[in-house]
């Protein structure tokens, strides 16, 4: 780890003020991946700009009936907050799901947006990344890859993106608030996470020096019917083989609002909007979220050894999709 | 303003208070270790994977390797060697002990830290990934799939879990919740 | 069966006699000693298979602030090459001696500085370059390079006219069967603080036997063994990958002699994974031919395994098809293959852990193709006498063992047709598997004090790696001597206490008890003059007998339900239960935790672990505990062990080891149990979701 500067900032004026003097600087939150980083020697900052005690923690009822959550809220507090759990269950579920409650206690909504990926390759300094090293190479493609991407990679970067909280807020069209020097800004989530493309290394749409402020959820009748669901290699404490976010609002027989995302599938959260249109509208039936899991998982390119991915991405979907048809309110 | 790479922190740890000069790369774990001399939180991975550094950070449970130093002042850091007075034993260490809830014991000192700030956490009713789909009024019942799952940011190779497991149901269950 | 022992300390279940010291954070670790003026070594290591160093450019890292110096094969001390393990030379201990790279791990160099810190710093700056050249890391039963193993633990199996019991066979199950290469994983990552003091070599190091790592180091620097001085009072967990004199404590050596401070250096996870031994992958095929009423005609067990060209080592894979069951033709092959990999070295349960999850899936399959109920099966080819050795077993209680264990597990209700039991969506099956495990002793010493005030103290260069070996010799000591533990006083993990072997092959505990009991015993003869201390000494080397007998195993029988969820491949494990047959226990609150423990890693290899590398570099790439996924607790039932009565007549005291049975046989019963479950055999470590998921499988509780 390379020697490096650091400042606490009490507003968050100072803290941009403090990004934009040294173009070497990063945002420390709870540190939980950037400090891991540091250590591989992937990060190097020149200099770290605490904003963990900024006051941007806490989570706020919107007139909408969404929630407005600060970005250094720590995971912990999201997934324990009574209306989080009420309003968008599958974001506690997400969250919960996640890294271990030592690391959800310290970890930020903000930080855990801007996580890097867990790609064995990125984080191994010996060998090419196009992530780590522009232009370098990608070794994943042709090295040992079964978690990685099926799903919106290139031939640059095969990449997954590992939170957990993203895919849910993905499935209820978060919207992240920023602030810069210039002013303040939205980008919905939808958008946050550019395509792969030629450059894997442009991970997010945030403004150069942009401090993500709050993670702002639109209210909505479906997002109470929703659940989260992981599969990993072990029953916890691991990062997601694919991961599905979903909700499903059932009125009078009939698929009135559905959302579906997946983790551990592509370099971002995916939003399966095209499946989630084969059943608005529809019946909720088994072989109509057949019907939708074939359509999530149609664009699918999966690598030679994660083809098993797309199967069990579809499998789970389905069984996602069952469970929430199955609850009182959707029946 | 110079930028420098060591700081003046100061924080409070097992109730004594400290003021010191950190390299901004010390982790509070090293801190612990290396300037205080104090070697129960252990280095097991380094890398926030096997939670063997827990503490409680200003009594919730944190993972010192993960933490900077400099990030830690002004805080209070409970390490294992104060979870109880001189000579005595708090009961989760206590029945850590009496049913062998380890073997080589050194992913112990995380272990406990570690229960004890999950039984506050389930005490203040935060839900698990077990239970995050209840109600949200519902308080988890501590159980033994609860406590696995709220328990496995900590890795123990030599297979202790399920005398583990039952040490902090016991301890939760005589003490009320309190560790 | 057993002389009766008389009630005393053995036998009771009592608390780790340190465990205060551990759960208060009390007990030291190798990396947790203070010392003035110590300095700290980090590590830099190769990135690829094989190849050369070209050069070390350390300028920049020497300028670096805090930074002592940079040794590397060019300018550390020199080592005597002759130094060696139990097998002779081992090359892995020649460190920053040679360019030569022999696997993707090795140490190239070690940056000296005053914090951690900027050692690590000044590593990250270090510019190593390496020509490197084509490796070969693919094991396989018929790789041309294979040459049969080492018989230093005993000859092949060839009995009987194994084509002719073959031909005639109703069924002849002939199956591949593959285990990966796996870590030991020990919490704490190997360290040593080291340092020189008037000629003497000083270490507190972790390791599972302080007196042969001081050997080693009296080996590596031709200084006579009695100046090297290795503490290893507290060890956070060895699992086998400890055994050796590792690289911390031989760098440390360099650089403390090479800068004239004490020097600790604690080995970063990534650099465990990478730099330590690992259990050898494994290539075995069985071939077992039945009659139709399930007798066994004919057992043929090949196996290979990864041996690197530094060292020899035997990964024992065939050990059980010489002792479990009776046929009239039974052959082992064990071949090993160099490659260009990390060398080898005992993992909990060497040899039968794997070798148990081939014999046990192929017994396996024999009842299956048979229709027949896997424990009727194994009841029915139970040996009078050693199948090979045609020597009688000193004690052999696996059938009492299979027989409890059954009627525990309810097994009798269990229905045989594989994926005949459901929960919803989930898949539920069970399956069982036996093992053996050889048991033994080795030479060591001890020496008793009798103190003035009518304490003993007990000295034995034993090690506690997390055994209890502390706890349990105490009780040995209290019943030889006929006091309360409370007189006893032990100490252990220091290599000034003698010779002893260390704690390994499941003979640590008997070695160091039956020093201990001799010595006792000599000092109840003569007692001496009471008014000042009295010691007697004892060395076991000429009292042992090398060749008794009779064949001295221990026994155990896993059985193992799991649900399996088809949909997504996920399988748990429900319940777990191992029975046991290790001798007379010493400490059944210890002894339990031992073996469970042990079933724990079984059922973590059974589903987990794996060590994957890029084939291009041989590098790992999942070399940390994000990677390479241990059982964490949430994958852990409330597993459930015990013992049936046993006593163990080569033994003084009626003792076996346990520390390795544990984990043999419990990967074979998850994988039977998941065959059981799904019908899908899984022939190949892990059993990974990817390798149970079902394409289009319909969902969990659909509606």
């Amino acid at each position: 780890m390379r020697e490096f500067a650091y400042r606490r900032a009490a507003r968050v004026s100072d803290a941009l003020t403090a990004v934009a003097e040294d173009a070497g600087a990063r945002y420390l939150g709870g540190g939980t991946n950037l400090v891991d980083l540091m250590k591989r020697g992937v990060e190097e900052p020149t200099r770290l700009v605490d904003v963990r005690r900024l006051p941007l923690d806490g989570v706020q009822v919107a007139p909408d009936g969404g929630l407005v959550v600060g970005a250094t809220t720590t995971n912990s507090d999201v997934a324990a907050h009574p209306e989080v759990r009420r309003r968008f269950p599958a974001l506690a579920l997400a969250v919960l799901s996640g890294a271990s409650g030592q690391l959800r206690n310290v970890a930020t909504v903000g930080g855990n947006l801007l996580q890097r990926t867990r790609c064995g390759y990125f984080a191994d300094l010996s060998r090419p990344c196009n992530k780590r090293v522009p232009g370098s190479g990608c070794a994943a493609i042709g090295g040992v890859h079964p978690n990685h991407a099926v799903l919106g990679h290139s031939e640059h970067c095969v990449a997954t993106h590992p939170s957990d909280m993203a895919v849910a807020l993905a499935a209820f069209d978060a919207v992240v608030r920023y602030q810069t020097l210039d002013g303040a800004g939205e980008i919905p989530l939808s958008r946050f996470y550019p395509p792969v493309g030629d450059r894997p290394d442009r991970e997010t749409a945030l403004p150069p020096g942009a401090l993500i402020t709050a993670v702002v959820l639109p209210g909505s009748a479906v997002s109470p019917r929703s659940r989260y669901r992981k599969v990993r290699e072990r029953a916890s404490y691991a990062f997601a083989i694919v991961s599905v976010a979903a909700a499903l609002d059932v009125r009078d027989g009939v698929v009135h609002d559905v959302r579906i995302a997946l983790g551990g599938v592509a370099s971002r959260p995916w939003r399966a909007g095209s499946a989630e249109a084969v059943l608005r509208g529809a019946r909720p039936t088994a072989d109509g979220f057949r019907t939708c899991a074939d359509e999530a998982l149609s664009d699918a390119k999966p690598l030679p050894d994660n083809g098993y991915k797309v199967p069990l991405a579809r499998n789970l979907i389905r069984a996602v999709l069952a469970e929430l048809a199955a609850t009182e309110e959707n029946r | 303003m110079i930028d420098h790479t060591r700081t003046d922190v100061s924080l409070r740890v097992n109730e004594a208070f400290h003021r010191l000069s950190v390299d901004n790369r010390r982790t509070l774990l090293d801190l612990l270790r290396e300037d205080l001399g104090l070697t129960g939180p252990k280095k097991g991975c380094d890398h926030g994977q096997c939670g063997a550094c827990t503490v409680l950070c200003d009594d919730r449970r944190v993972l010192s390797c993960l933490t900077l130093a400099v990030a830690a002042d002004a805080t209070a850091v409970t390490t294992v060697e104060g979870l109880a007075a001189e000579g005595e034993l708090r009961p989760i260490q206590e029945a850590f002990v009496r049913l062998d809830g380890f073997q080589c014991g050194f992913c112990t000192p995380g272990q406990i830290c570690s229960a004890v700030g999950m039984l506050a956490e389930h005490a203040a009713g935060w839900p698990s990934a077990v239970t995050a789909g209840d109600a949200p009024d519902r308080v988890p019942e501590l159980d033994e799939t609860e406590v696995r799952e709220r328990m496995s940011g900590n890795l123990c190779r030599c297979g202790a879990y399920p005398s583990i497991v039952r040490a902090v149901l016991e301890t939760a269950a005589r003490q009320g919740g309190a560790a | 069966m057993s002389p009766e022992p008389a009630p005393g300390a053995v036998g009771a279940s009592r608390p780790r006699i340190e465990g205060p010291l551990k759960v208060t954070g009390a007990a030291r670790y190798a990396a947790d000693v203070p010392l003035p003026d110590l300095a700290h070594g980090w590590m830099v290591t190769a990135t690829t298979s094989r190849g050369r160093v070209r050069d070390v450019d350390a300028s920049t890292a020497l300028a670096m602030p805090g930074v002592l110096g940079v040794l590397d094969h060019r300018n550390a001390p020199r080592l005597d090459q002759g130094a060696g393990n139990y097998f002779g030379p081992d090359g892995s201990l020649q460190l920053l001696q040679h360019e030569v790279i022999p696997y993707a791990g090795w140490p190239v160099a070690l940056v000296v500085a005053e914090t951690p810190e900027q050692a690590r710093a000044a590593a990250a700056a270090l510019r190593v370059t390496c020509d490197a050249e084509p490796h070969d890391l693919d094991l396989g039963l018929e790789h041309p390079a294979a040459r049969p193993a080492s018989t230093a633990f005993g000859p092949e199996a060839d009995t009987g006219d194994l084509d002719a019991e073959l031909a005639a066979s109703a069924v002849v199950v002939e199956e591949r069967y593959r285990t990966p290469e796996e870590s030991h994983c020990a919490v704490e990552p190997h360290a040593a603080t080291v340092w020189w003091d008037s000629g003497d070599l000083y270490a507190v190091d972790s390791n599972q036997g302080a007196f042969s790592v001081s050997e080693v180091l009296a080996a590596l620097w031709s200084i006579d063994r009695e100046r090297v001085h290795v503490r290893s009072e507290h060890v956070g967990g060895g699992f086998g990958g400890k055994g050796a004199c590792g690289p911390p404590v031989i760098l440390g050596s360099l650089a403390s002699r090479r800068f004239g401070r004490p020097v600790r250096i604690v080995m970063t996870r990534a650099q465990v994974f990478e730099t330590t031994s690992s259990r050898p992958p494994t290539d075995q095929l069985l071939t077992i031919g039945a009659d139709a009423d399930g007798r066994l005609r004919a057992v043929r067990h090949r196996a290979a395994y990864a041996l690197s060209p530094l060292a020899e080592y035997i990964e024992a894979c065939t050990e059980q098809t010489k002792v479990l069951y009776a046929a009239p033709a039974i052959r082992t092959q064990l071949v090993a293959v160099p490659l260009d990999v990390l060398p080898p070295a005992s993992m909990r349960g060497p040899g039968a852990t794997p070798g148990s999850f081939a014999l046990e899936s192929a017994i396996d399959e024999v009842a299956e193709r048979l229709d027949l109920d896997p424990v009727e099966l194994r009841l029915r080819n139970q040996p009078a006498v050693g199948p090979v050795s045609g020597l009688p077993f000193s004690t052999r209680r696996l059938v009492a063992c299979l027989r409890e264990g059954a009627r525990r597990f309810g097994w009798a209700a269990r229905d045989r047709r594989p994926r005949s039991r459901r929960e919803g969506a989930l898949l539920i099956g069970s399956g069982v598997a036996t093992t053996s495990f050889g048991a033994g002793v080795f030479p060591s010493t001890a020496s008793i004090t009798a103190e003035t005030d009518g304490t003993f103290t007990v000295s034995v260069g034993a090690s506690d790696i997390g055994t209890g070996a502390r706890t349990a010799l105490t009780a040995v000591a209290a019943d030889s001597l006929g006091v309360g533990t409370e007189k006893i006083r032990i100490r252990i993990g220091d290599s000034d206490l003698g010779a002893a072997w260390g704690a390994g092959g499941s003979r640590g505990t008997t070695s160091w008890s039956f020093a201990i009991t001799e010595a006792a015993k000599k000092l109840r003869e003569n007692p001496g003059d009471p008014a000042g201390p009295v010691t007697a000494t004892v060395d076991t080397t000429t009292m042992i007998d090398f060749r008794p007998g009779g064949e001295r195993q221990t026994f155990s029988a896993v059985f193992a339900e799991v649900a399996v969820d088809p949909a997504t491949g996920e399988v748990r494990v429900r319940r777990l239960l191992g029975l046991f047959a290790v001798g007379r226990v010493i400490n059944p609150l210890l002894a339990r935790s031992q073996v469970v423990g042990g079933m724990v890693m079984g059922l973590s290899m059974a589903l987990h672990e794996e060590s994957v590398r890029d084939a291009r570099t041989g590098r790992l790439v999942n070399g940390d505990f994000a990677g390479y996924h241990i059982a964490s607790h949430a994958d852990v039932p409330d597993v459930e062990a015990d013992f049936v009565p046993d006593y163990e007549p080569q033994d003084p005291s009626g003792f076996n080891g346990l520390g390795e049975i544990g984990t043999a046989g419990t990967a074979a019963a998850i994988a039977n149990a998941v065959w059981h479950a799904t019908g899908t055999r899984h022939r190949v470590l892990p059993v990974r979701l990817d390798r149970v998921l079902e394409p289009g499988r319909a969902a969990v509780r659909e509606p």
